[in-house]
């Protein structure tokens, strides 16, 4: 009973209460299924509620663990450690709040098959606490390539057309990146002997000093470790996985998708890489710096030239990562400050985004920009809502998106492991050319001539209508975060400023 | 003259012995009802596996060296068992339903578990031999159990295959002979340790390794296996698969490490050429199948490859108990989750014998979720999946395979275990993501079959605690 109540594991977990009563439930009761998954997702949120609650923001350590032995044998030295500090916390509230959100989403959008949908949802929450809470190597790769599994099937049931290409080429793709991390958890395993991470971290600086670890086998270690964080992402090269999963996956994945399972690869380096090789994370900054900027134009770039709007907010993600890769290895406060903090941004505005999309999908069938035009005359509401969203993914300032780029740019700016300030110079652009894709779609779709489909809407007998009750509670309480962050952010940065300084101190600066 | 202590170290293996004779000669008698008869062995093999749990702790040598009972001996023994068990209980509705319920099914069976025990607790090569032989005669008649075509083109090449592979065995173990002047593995190791290499030894003993690699299915020595896993009676296929399989691995890992440790230079880049070509053929041969009795047929080819890449490092003594450790753990994960892939299979397998392509499994899980689902964790752990024991299984081979300093065989491990995701989601694809109308036999022990190891293999892999305490506490005699 003591470890169930413990509250991270508690949380991480009760989506699995909902899971097991959605399982004896007869399939027709799609309604009751629905609100079934709805509330067991409300009640994980109120317990995270309650685990922030708990959580002391001035204190730079892991906090509420939740710790066990669990195999401790043959030279096994795994625990089940769950535990939470500044670095995480904000996913973990980010997980259990669009969780429910995305959930409401489907509420008309699903009609098939519910109740397994609503079963790989909840599963697929418990994966996504679990990886950003796991403080022990083992656990936490079980939780990562558990996210996997059903998402996959999300994508391959109630996607589109070619969801079976795009889900064995999103399971392939990342767990092609996994398992090279699973031999570099293996082999930290063997050298350290231990899989937690505040074991291994106290004992790796003297396997660094003495050289039984060499800067070599180091910074290897970290590139296989990189090898499923950069997958995840997705940084460029790798990202091709993303359009194709992006699209294909229903509205509720892809919030899913673009909100948490793209965050947990930017979570694993600044929780692994950054502390695990503290010196390879150092000497691999430009690199990664170089990636990003290129991923970042390359998004952009992508994303203008795309007719799907849904691909256009996929590639916008690749852009926008990459903005978060940059902070991150600017290895410095602000710029990690800022990536974390882009990284909820991303979360908020992507997911609302997809939101957005997903709603006029719906009514629609259609993606294609070019078949809209002068939607806001017949839906203002939905139109102002897709304005603000828009508004805050490019980064105006005011909004949340402008505060994480911001922070990020004047971090690359000043970074000393960059090295370079021409990185951040030309990053820079990235944020003008976020403006043109997002502002020509958004002229395309709402501004000009009304668009073919609107009359042939009419002539269905299905006009195109506003946003009704339901998709309004969806969606506001994404809106309030866009202008809480925008306007007044210090209480974020404040949370996680103690802990980023903690990993701060270990990098050879 | 046998002391009544030598009796004791066999005891499983001589009381299941009476009673397949006793069950020979009863089932005479019991014309139409072969339910009894398959009641009776399951009866005789649960009576087996408690005297098996009884013998826990102890070890022995029993007739003058020849046979040796310890944790490891009795570790595999209860596996054979419970594998036994298993192959009971899916063969139990399946050949009532493809008409060739005859009584011998199950002592042939019962037959061929005594040479698997046996193989297990041999100490000398001579044992090593006649154990072979004792499981391997039964399997070739069960191969051809039902007597169609198919079934008897796979009883006579795996007789002719393993005949001729026998013949490598006996021919090694002529060399090992007159290299050491012994066949009892003690003394061998005892003569190698204490005169200078020879040559004949290494020989002798890579010879054995091959009548080994026929038996577990490692390439090159692989080619029967599809041909013989898809034309036996699929009962037969899921039981020889996990039960041959395991037998060669407690063969290979016991007279390996106990007798040849001083070879094991010579020995470890062989190992390693047999486990790598393994691990890549078996897998990218498989993604190219539509039948799913043979793309299972070259999985089982893939996982032999990554068990004997946790061997390898064999001669170093730091890491052969962990190796051999991580060896038997994975068998029982092989195990259970091979049966129940089986398992499916069998119960998606026709009257007619179709039903086997991976076609006939879309649109499964619309009617028939549970059957799916578990199919689905089947698929995840041969994978090599969480939340699934064949993921903790891999972790523990990979481990092996690392602290031996394999890390390029580990490397080629992970890369080929992506590969194999790709054949086993299809299945996965095929049953959630298409349309279909399959229908599943329905039998209360098939189902009970499928479902148990189903949550085994999850509820284990979150709680392996114990399976990590008996593989590790599984040691040999030496």
């Amino acid at each position: 009973m003591e470890f169930l109540l413990q509250p991270l594991t508690l949380m991480t977990f009760f989506p699995l209460v909902g899971v097991l009563v959605i399982l004896f439930m007869n399939p027709e009761q799609k309604s009751a299924i629905r609100w079934t998954a709805l509330v067991t997702s409300l009640i994980t949120f109120v317990i995270s509620l309650w685990v922030f609650s708990k959580f002391e923001s001035s204190n730079p350590d892991l906090q509420l663990d939740a710790k066990y032995a669990w195999i401790q044998v043959a030279g096994w030295n795994i625990y089940y450690y769950l535990a939470v500090d500044g670095l995480s916390i904000l996913l973990v509230l980010l997980t259990t709040f669009l969780t429910p959100i995305s959930i409401l989403s489907t509420w008309t959008a699903v009609e098939d098959r519910v109740k397994d949908f609503m079963i790989f949802f909840l599963l697929l929450e418990v994966g996504m606490s679990g990886v950003f809470l796991a403080q022990d190597l083992f656990l936490f790769y079980i939780f990562w390539e558990f996210t996997l599994v059903p998402m996959y099937f999300l994508i391959g049931i109630w996607g589109g057309p070619r969801r079976l290409y795009a889900a064995v080429k999103f399971f392939l793709y990342t767990m092609a990146g996994s398992i090279l991390m699973l031999l570099a958890i293996l082999w930290l395993g063997i050298k350290t002997a231990s899989f937690n991470m505040p074991e291994m971290l106290a004992r790796l600086p003297d396997l660094y000093a003495s050289g039984a670890i060499d800067p070599r086998t180091q910074m290897l270690l970290f590139i296989a470790f990189a090898a499923a964080f950069a997958i995840k992402v997705p940084m460029w090269p790798l990202h091709s996985w993303l359009p194709d999963a992006h699209v294909e996956a229903p509205t509720a994945g892809s919030i899913i998708l673009a909100g948490v399972l793209l965050k947990m690869g930017t979570y694993g380096f600044l929780r692994f890489n950054l502390s695990l090789f503290p010196q390879a994370a150092v000497d691999a900054a430009p690199t990664i710096a170089l990636l990003a900027t290129i991923g970042i134009i390359y998004g952009a770039a992508v994303s203008y030239a795309q007719t799907d709007v849904k691909k256009l907010v996929a590639y916008s993600s690749v852009s926008h990562l990459g903005f978060v890769m940059l902070g991150l290895f600017a290895l410095n406060p602000e710029g990690i400050a800022g990536a974390l903090l882009q990284m909820i941004n991303h979360g908020i505005s992507t997911g609302a985004l997809f939101l957005l999309v997903g709603m006029i999908y719906e009514q629609t069938h259609t993606r294609e920009i070019k078949v809209y035009g002068g939607l806001w005359k017949i839906t203002p509401l939905y139109g102002i809502i897709m304005l603000i969203v828009a508004l805050s993914s490019m980064g105006l300032p005011g909004l949340n998106g402008f505060v994480g780029e911001f922070t990020i740019l004047l971090g690359a700016f000043g970074s000393k492991a960059i090295g370079s300030p021409w990185y951040a110079g030309i990053s820079a652009l990235g944020v003008i050319m976020a403006a043109v894709y997002i502002l020509y779609m958004f002229q395309k779709m709402f501004l000009g001539p009304q668009g073919e489909i609107i009359e042939d809407a009419k002539k269905h007998g299905h006009p195109i209508r506003d946003l009704n009750w339901r998709e309004i509670i969806t969606v506001l309480p994404l809106l309030i975060f866009i202008f809480w962050i925008g306007l007044y952010p210090a209480p974020f940065f404040n949370i996680m400023a103690p802990a980023i300084d903690k990993i701060i101190a270990l990098l050879p600066l | 003259m046998p002391q009544p202590l030598d009796f004791a170290t066999l005891q499983p293996v001589i009381v299941l012995s009476v009673w397949t004779c006793v069950l020979l000669l009863l089932d005479v008698f019991l014309i139409k009802r072969k339910s009894i008869t398959a009641v009776l062995t399951a009866f005789g093999l649960a009576l087996t596996l408690g005297l098996t749990f009884m013998q826990v702790g102890a070890s022995n040598d029993g007739f003058s060296g020849m046979v040796v009972q310890d944790g490891f001996s009795t570790f595999i023994n209860a596996l054979q068992l419970v594998g036994g068990l298993l192959g009971v209980a899916v063969a139990h509705a399946y050949i009532k339903r493809t008409g060739s319920e005859r009584g011998e099914y199950y002592t042939l069976l019962l037959f061929s578990v005594i040479g698997m025990m046996l193989m297990a607790q041999s100490n000398d090569l001579i044992m090593v031999f006649i154990a072979l032989e004792l499981l391997s005669i039964p399997l070739y008649v069960l191969a051809a159990f039902t007597r169609n075509t198919e079934s008897e083109e796979a009883g006579i090449k795996y007789f002719l295959l393993g005949a001729f592979s026998t013949g490598f065995v006996v021919y090694g173990i002529a060399l090992v002979y007159g290299a050491t002047a012994s066949t009892n593995l003690h003394e061998i190791v005892a003569f190698a340790s204490s005169s200078s290499p020879s040559l004949l030894l290494t020989i002798g003993a890579a010879l054995i390794l091959v009548g080994f690699a026929f038996k577990v299915a490692v390439v090159p020595f692989h080619m029967w296996t599809p041909d013989v896993y898809q034309g036996a009676p699929t009962a037969v296929t899921a039981f020889m698969s996990s039960g041959a399989k395991v037998a060669g691995f407690a063969a290979l890992l016991r007279v390996f490490s106990v007798a040849f440790p001083n070879i094991s230079m010579d020995m470890a880049p062989v190992l390693a050429a047999i486990s790598a070509l393994t691990m890549i053929v078996g897998n990218i041969v498989a993604v190219s199948q539509t039948n799913i009795k043979r793309m299972l047929a070259y999985s089982s080819i893939a996982h032999a490859g990554y068990i004997l890449m946790a061997f390898v490092p064999y001669g170093d003594a730091q890491v052969s108990a962990d190796a051999i450790a991580s060896g038997l753990f994975y068998l029982v994960a092989y195990m259970l989750t091979n049966f129940g892939a089986w398992a499916v299979v069998i119960a998606l397998e026709t009257k007619s014998g179709s039903g086997l392509e991976l076609s006939d499994y879309s649109g499964l899980a619309k009617k028939y979720p549970a059957i799916a689902a578990a199919m689905t964790i089947f698929m995840l752990s041969l994978i090599g999946f969480p939340p699934t024991l064949g993921m903790v299984g891999k972790f523990y081979l990979f481990r092996a395979a690392l602290q031996g300093g394999y890390t390029t065989l580990a490397l080629i491990g992970v890369i080929t275990s992506l590969v194999s995701a790709f054949y086993y989601l299809r299945v996965i694809v095929n049953m959630y993501m298409r349309e279909g109308d399959p229908t599943p036999a329905r039998d209360l022990w098939l189902d009970l079959t499928w479902s148990i190891t189903a949550i085994a293999t999850v509820v284990v892999s979150l709680a392996p605690q114990f399976l990590f305490v008996l593989a590790s506490t599984a040691v040999m005699l030496k």
